[in-house]
């Protein structure tokens, strides 16, 4: 690694004025940004911990019915806090890496870093959540700009995210037997004006909701409504582990598993 | 009851201890006093022409000692290969130079073109990065085809071609013609058995420790067998002789084969310790590994399979290339050739085996040993073709595989070996009992009730383990005996030290060795220390590999005990004033038949160390023996596995559902670290059938460089406890060394990834997918294309 | 250079680390405990795991200032003062649970989190929970029984469902 400082401070304000230092970087849980601090991909002048923050922890359920989860909060902890409240979101949640990151990672750490194959982006997009910052309320469907890129601006945190509760919710995730990331991933979601169908894993250009899997599925929420569609490999990720065609392939298959998982 | 003790007891392993209390030592554990680090500049080209290194900026980085690259290398050997290969014209292989540092070219992603020492690795790392490199990227080859092409890239410039060699072997040509000629049917399969790396958890390490005092050399290193590194870098490298020259192989974190061979950055850090009189640090990482370990296998091979009209095998015929990488590694030759070649009969009476071999040059990372090295690639031929043969033919692949068993031994094939015994109908036998082969059926039911489809799959096998007698392996190109040697030093009070030549990096010698030692004596297994590891403490021995350590340098052990015992019968009868003849041992005491007279062992060994009342005359004191053991066959262990898995046809992801496995290692020492090894071998076996895939692309870039694309088995790909089972109840002891032991540490590597594919090719065409054939990792992506083909 | 104070199996160390300083580092190199292993660097091998205030933690992907103030328990922690090798230990070398001993330190830290969230896990669990844990000698086999041993559970009976 290169070498840097590393500040660690307790309030969203500190933190902010902290990364407003020239070359700084925000660090949140890690468990992405210390193995590209390994490789010498980024070269920080100062690292500044989202950790000890308090405002950023928790997970609560709002008057308005939706649950807020602060920046800072670990998987674990979303596993663990939210499964009462929106099991589809906590075991997704749970399902992130191992236990030891599921300690450590956080979601704001996952959303700002926008990997085409991680799994939260996908629930953010696919329950509409609201990405809530030290400056503004960015909705999901703006949030998500392609492949680790997002509409966050330089110095900018998530301080919260929030996510209106849907009637019934599922995740399906086909694993690249290796890093145990989204090979493909769909997050599928009922609410009272639609179903919304999030894709992880699959896209050159991240994360996207399929629009014709919403629409049949808004008619018919069962996983037969989907057996007819397909999507094209063309603009799909193809790699070692498949190719564009296999995870569009992949895509409709998991579509029916998560609209199953979600009963 | 079972045995508590001893020879087939199953104590528990007295390293644990340390390894559980975060109390073991491996080499990156040790530090020396003002220590200096090495970080290699390695290429990220595949092939490229080194036109200058610029280093002037980075030594005046701070912290920088000195840095190299090839030209301070001019004048010291390069990394040997061990084993020269005869092609079948009769001409040596071809054999370039592996320069510890690239010199002029660079040849695979991850040669080192520059080392630079410094006070810490961070600031080694920043002085990499001040490195002027003007390299002029060539054309490199990846593919072994096309590596053969006249007009292909040359991965060595004063080399004719890309071919190290053209190897034949077994039945001669007419004759194997002949047979093919007249065969009733022909099964012909192409198989790539896919590269893979070992992945010792614990990364290579090496740490330089040059002494001025006595002009002597230290080499901390993860290998498997110090003397080897002693020899090769002392000798051929560095030209340092072996009384100035320690190679220490301390706690070591898995083996696989990766560690048995001399690497560049041994070398590096014992040579540069000399020059800067400074002890020198080299700690790999991950990533750094898989462009810097040896690699294994990486064989694509033609098969073909003659029978009769009767379903006999009449002949077999095999066209292999084989990636060398860019440099010869230390044992990669051997490994197509004589560990492969050799095997190609397998468990069968077939007449006629041709085998047909040619090692290939590319741009990619050296290859060598790995777990089994060759007898996987032979076995998974063998049993894939003869599985494709039965289908063909619409005939039980197990019937097929009992019809042409060799049943009776010794049996010579035609491909070299003397199998000295073996029962593979009683392996195959139960094998089917742990299966359950009667209840398959309703289990393929019950599958299909879900939408899913189930296959079983068997396989068997046979290794030649054990290596080897000095004198054939000689004949065959060894450039180094493969003997191995014990001392057993047994001290006054009675306990003792056995040095043995043999490593341990997981495999327990520390607790197995001493029962054997106890057994023989009578004496408690507490009063027995195992030491190895260190060329300045333990007798020449040549280290552990191709599963040896109980047949080869036990056997010497064995013999060195016996000389102790020989020994320690005149000490008594000269106390017990009897003859030595009508000395027994027995529980640790030595009587005189047909007497109540009898004297402890330790009033034994006292008398040995205190002669006073001593055959001072007769023999010497002190109780101290040594025996070098040299094989006169290889041990053949063999078994039958079989497997169940499921296949989602909708995503095409395979799951193990069932594994079993039945292994004949002749005797065993300690069950508990028998079935362990053969946990391990499975996990890696179903680790290439199903997840581990070394892939370049075109240009030489490695792609899968880390864990998050290299797939490691992990606890949830492995079959649960109540579906799997592993048995060593079959038992033809061998026939040639004292213990009647085979080996075992590579049978579950081995017998594993055909018993997979089988299963899996099984299930597929159950369900009406007519698939003959899926190249390992038989990955859900491939299982998919393969349905929808 | 940051001064961070922290305790280490129970002993309070205060020491000062540069703001890279990982707590694999922190750890092997300034307190010279080397049971915690690196054995990758991209944050998936688990020979480093070490608990951070009670929690299964990545001592390669954690820097040591972000445990000023914390609770750590390493490997050398784990058996009583006289050596006494604790439940999950003592079930590790029972059952073969290990070879060549380099991941054994982490999947021991693992298994210690593992039973204390879950006491009495199914095999399905286990193996689940070792995700974040490779073993390359073992095939996990005597792993998972020593876990499942250590919660107490009749390995035998389980084998034989």
């Amino acid at each position: 690694m290169y070498s840097f400082d590393m500040v660690r401070p307790t309030s969203v304000a500190d933190a902010v004025s902290a990364l407003g230092q020239e070359e700084a970087q925000a660090l949140s849980g890690g468990q992405t940004l210390i193995p590209t601090l390994k490789q010498r991909l980024a070269s920080p002048s100062v690292l500044v911990s989202l950790t000890g923050i308090a405002e950023m922890q928790g997970v609560c359920r709002e008057d308005s019915g939706d649950l807020a989860i602060g920046g800072g909060t670990t998987h674990a902890t979303v596993a663990a806090e939210a499964a009462s409240i929106y099991p589809a979101l906590a075991k997704l949640a749970g399902g992130i890496g191992d236990p030891a990151v599921r300690n450590r990672g956080t979601i704001g750490g996952s959303l700002a870093n926008n990997d085409p194959s991680a799994c939260y982006p996908a629930a953010a997009l696919g329950s509409g959540a609201t990405i809530v910052t030290n400056t503004r309320e960015i909705a999901a469907d703006d949030y998500f700009q392609g492949m680790f890129t997002t509409a966050l601006e330089e110095g900018e945190i998530i301080t919260s995210v929030r996510f209106p509760v849907p009637e019934a919710a599922g995740y399906a995730k086909f694993e690249q037997p290796a890093s145990r990331f989204a090979l493909t991933a769909v997050y599928v979601a009922k609410y009272a004006d639609g179903v919304r169908v999030a894709v992880t894993g699959a896209s050159e250009n991240g994360v996207f909701r399929w629009t014709e899997a919403e629409a049949a599925l808004s008619s018919n929420f069962s996983p037969d409504a989907v057996a007819g569609l397909s999507l094209s490999g063309d603009d799909m990720i193809s790699d070692l582990h498949g190719t564009g065609a296999y995870r569009a392939h992949l895509v409709g298959v998991m579509t029916k598993r998560a609209v199953a998982a979600a009963g | 009851m079972p045995k508590d003790h001893g020879i087939g007891a199953s104590p528990k392993r007295r390293e644990d201890v340390r390894f559980l209390t975060g109390a073991g030592n491996y080499t990156d554990d040790i530090n020396v006093h003002g220590q200096a680090y090495v970080y290699f500049l390695r290429s990220d080209m595949a092939h490229g022409k080194i036109n200058k290194i610029d280093t002037s900026a980075a030594a005046d980085m701070p912290g920088v000692v000195r840095i190299f690259t090839g030209a301070d290398f001019e004048g010291v050997g390069g990394l040997p290969c061990g084993w020269e290969i005869t092609d079948k014209n009769g001409a040596a292989m071809k054999e370039p130079a592996h320069p510890v540092l690239a010199i002029g070219k660079v040849r695979h992603v991850g040669d080192p073109v520059a080392a630079i020492v410094a006070d810490s690795l961070e600031q080694a790392r920043d002085a990499a990065e001040a490195i002027e490199l003007d390299i002029e990227e060539l054309p490199a080859v990846v593919d072994m085809p096309r590596a053969l092409q006249a007009d292909s890239p040359l991965v060595h410039d004063d080399l004719a071609d890309n071919l190290c060699y053209d190897w034949q072997f077994g039945t001669d040509t007419e004759t194997t013609d002949k047979a093919f000629a007249a065969a009733a049917h022909v099964t012909t399969l192409e198989l790539v058995n896919n590269r893979l790396v070992a992945n010792p958890m614990e990364p290579r390490v090496a740490v330089g420790d040059y002494s001025r005092a006595n002009d002597e050399s230290t080499l901390y290193t993860t290998s498997q067998n110090p003397h080897v590194i002693r020899l090769l870098m002392g000798a051929f490298v560095l030209g340092i002789p072996e009384h100035k020259l320690r190679v220490v192989a301390p706690d070591v974190g898995g083996g696989f084969g990766t560690k048995i061979f001399h690497y560049a950055e041994e070398a590096f850090c014992t040579f540069a310790s000399r020059q800067i009189n400074r002890a020198v640090k080299w700690t790999s990482s991950r990533s750094e590994a898989f462009m810097s370990d040896a690699h294994g296998r990486d064989h694509v091979t033609k098969i073909e399979l003659a029978l009769d009209a009767d379903n006999n095998f009449t002949a077999v015929r095999t066209n292999t290339h084989a990636n060398m990488g860019a440099y010869l590694s230390t044992f990669s030759t051997s490994v197509p050739t004589w560990l492969h070649g050799t095997l190609m009969a397998g468990n069968y009476r077939t007449p006629a085996v041709q085998v047909n071999v040619k090692a290939v040059f590319t741009n990619t990372v050296p290859v060598d040993a790995y777990r089994g090295a060759g007898r996987p690639e032979a076995t998974f031929q063998l049993e894939r073709v003869i599985d494709q043969a039965a289908r063909e033919l619409g005939v039980d692949p197990i019937a097929l595989r009992r019809q042409n068993f060799i049943s009776e031994f010794p049996y010579e094939t035609p491909v070299a070996v003397v199998y000295d015994t073996g029962d593979y109908v009683a392996t195959m036998d139960k094998m089917e009992e742990l299966i359950d082969i009667a209840g398959f059926p309703a289990r393929r039911a019950e599958s299909e009730a879900r939408g899913m489809l189930r296959g079983l799959g068997v396989n068997c096998f046979i290794e030649a383990c054990g290596i080897a007698p000095s004198n054939l392996v000689g004949q065959l190109g060894a450039r180094a005996g493969l003997y191995d040697a014990a001392t057993v030093r047994v001290n006054a009070t009675g306990s003792i030290s056995v040095m043995v030549g043999a490593h341990s990096h997981g495999q327990g010698h520390e607790t197995v060795f001493p029962q054997v030692v106890a057994e023989m004596l009578g004496i408690d297994e507490s009063m027995i220390d195992i030491v190895h590891g260190d060329t300045s403490k333990i007798p020449f021995g040549m280290g552990t590999y191709g599963s040896r350590s109980l047949a080869v340098c036990g056997s010497a052990m064995v013999r060195a005990t016996e000389k102790i015992i020989n020994k320690a019968k005149k000490i008594a009868g000269h106390l017990l004033e009897a003859s030595e003849a009508d000395i027994e041992l027995k529980d640790g005491q030595f009587s005189v038949a047909g007497t109540d007279k009898s004297v402890a062992w330790g009033d034994v060994t006292l008398a040995a160390y205190v002669p006073h009342n001593y055959p001072l005359e007769d023999i010497e004191p002190g109780l101290e023996e040594t025996a070098f053991y040299d094989p006169s066959n290889f041990t053949y262990p063999a078994g039958a596995y079989a497997c169940e898995v499921e296949v989602d046809p909708e995503t095409g992801k395979v799951t193990i559902e069932k594994f079993v496995s039945a292994d004949d290692f002749g005797n065993v020492i300690n069950p508990m670290i028998v079935e362990g090894q053969v946990h391990g071998g499975i996990a890696q076996g179903i680790g290439q059938a199903l997840l581990e895939n070394c892939s370049y692309d075109e240009n030489g870039q490695l792609l899968s460089a880390s864990y998050m694309d290299y797939a490691m088995p992990r606890a949830d790909d492995l079959p649960h406890m109540s579906q799997y089972q592993v048995d060593h109840s079959c038992q033809t002891p061998c026939t040639h060394n004292p213990l009647g032991v085979k080996g075992c540490g590579e049978a579950g590597a081995i017998g594993s990834p055909p018993t997979v594919v089988n299963a899996v090719l099984d299930a597929l065409n159950s369900g009406g997918h007519n698939v003959a054939h899926i190249d390992m990792p038989v990955s859900p992506a491939r299982v998919w294309a393969a349905i929808n083909g | 250079m940051a001064e961070v104070t922290m305790k280490v199996n129970g002993k309070a160390v205060t020491k000062s680390v540069k703001g890279n300083t990982l707590m694999t580092d922190f750890l092997r190199d300034e307190l010279r405990l080397t049971g915690t292993h690196v054995g990758c660097d991209t944050s998936q091998c688990g020979a480093c795991n070490i608990h951070v205030n009670g929690s299964l933690v990545k001592a390669c992907t954690m820097f040591a200032a972000e445990a000023d103030g914390a609770e750590v328990s390493t490997i050398e922690g784990q058996s009583a003062a006289d050596g006494t090798l604790n439940v999950i230990q003592q079930a590790f070398q029972d059952h073969h649970g290990l070879q060549c001993g380099f991941c054994t330190p982490g999947m021991v830290m693992a298994a210690a989190s593992l039973l204390k969230e879950n006491p009495k896990p199914s095999e399905a669990e286990v193996r689940d929970y070792l995700e974040g844990n490779i073993c390359r000698c073992t095939g996990y086999h005597n792993i998972v029984k020593a876990i499942l041993a250590a919660s107490g559970q009749d390995v035998s009976a389980i084998a034989a469902e």
